[in-house]
């Protein structure tokens, strides 16, 4: 199992992405935003958060017209996972490989504190290891994580079930709660929470790591 | 040849900066301001000579980068 995490000037997530990867057993590559290709025998490409490019004109905007984003949408085209959190969650939805966009907190502040999610659909490698109806406790920490799409998109995005995450307490006025979306096909998972960071009894609970280990332990069965 | 890109949230997508903006209006008693929404100018230099073809390579950079069409949409100005 071959994990990719991407970096860009302003990503601070990659490293913590990478332990993750790494304590669920893949074997991890960091990728530069300037290269053009992502390593031969990747599974799955992680786009960490941070501030991608100072989150100049709209976060992730820049990010998602770099070198390496072609080749993650490429990689995404021939049926890659690719998994998104925070400022990565931003990056694909401006990449297009997901629907929709995240705005501004409703209440326009930063918000860094753990929140209570509910696990929506266990039908997905990343939410295999969860229940349906599951709650978990995840870190947030974004000012822009509102999520927004077009009433139909948001439709399609609940009848097809491709809704991850839901907040309980909804923190920054998301709409239906969306916390984290998939794919079409369900190989891309881009989600504002941060299960990096619930990966390791020292960071309080490991229900983020569960994520990891499913996605993992799915493809090494694949 | 200069060309001034206008974008703007679409109607219908919540903006709470511009909310926070009237807010900040009313309590300096500004009074009246029934509705605030906040935008981005962006200006470009260009050295295209042709009007037309500005225009048009300036909406392609729209589409592609300086506005997200899913909320936003914008206005494009050459002189």
């Amino acid at each position: 199992m071959h994990a990719a995490v991407v970096v860009f000037p302003g990503s601070n997530c990659d490293r913590d992405m990478k332990v993750a990867f790494e304590d669920a057993g893949a074997k991890v590559s960091m990728v530069w935003h300037k290269d053009t290709e992502i390593p031969a025998g990747v599974d799955v490409v992680g786009v960490p958060g941070g501030f991608s490019f100072g989150d100049y004109l709209r976060c992730g905007a820049i990010a998602a017209n770099s070198p390496i984003c072609r080749a993650v949408k490429s990689h995404a085209d021939r049926g890659g996972y690719v998994l998104g959190i925070c400022n990565g969650f931003q990056v694909l939805c401006e990449t297009g490989l997901l629907p929709g966009t995240l705005l501004r907190n409703a209440k326009l502040k930063y918000i860094c504190k753990a929140i209570d999610l509910k696990v929506e659909t266990s039908e997905s490698a990343y939410t295999s290891g969860y229940a349906e109806g599951d709650a978990i406790t995840i870190p947030i920490a974004h000012h822009d994580g509102n999520f927004f799409a077009d009433p139909d998109t948001l439709a399609g995005l609940e009848s097809d079930r491709r809704v991850a995450f839901r907040y309980v307490d909804n923190p920054n006025g998301s709409l239906n709660d969306i916390a984290g979306i998939l794919s079409e096909n369900r190989r891309v998972l881009g989600m504002m929470p941060h299960p990096e960071r619930m990966a390791d009894p020292v960071h309080g609970n490991t229900e983020g790591r569960v994520l990891f280990d499913s996605l993992i332990g799915s493809l090494q069965t694949a | 040849m200069k060309a001034r890109v206008h974008v703007m949230l679409k109607n219908g997508v919540l903006d709470p900066q511009g909310e926070a903006v009237r807010h900040a209006l009313g309590s300096l008693g500004f009074d009246g301001v029934e509705g605030v929404r906040q935008g981005k100018v962006i200006e470009l230099d260009l050295t295209e000579t042709d009007k037309d073809k500005a225009e048009a390579r300036v909406k392609d950079m729209c589409e592609k980068l300086l506005a997200n069409t899913v909320i936003e949409s914008y206005s494009v100005e050459i002189a």
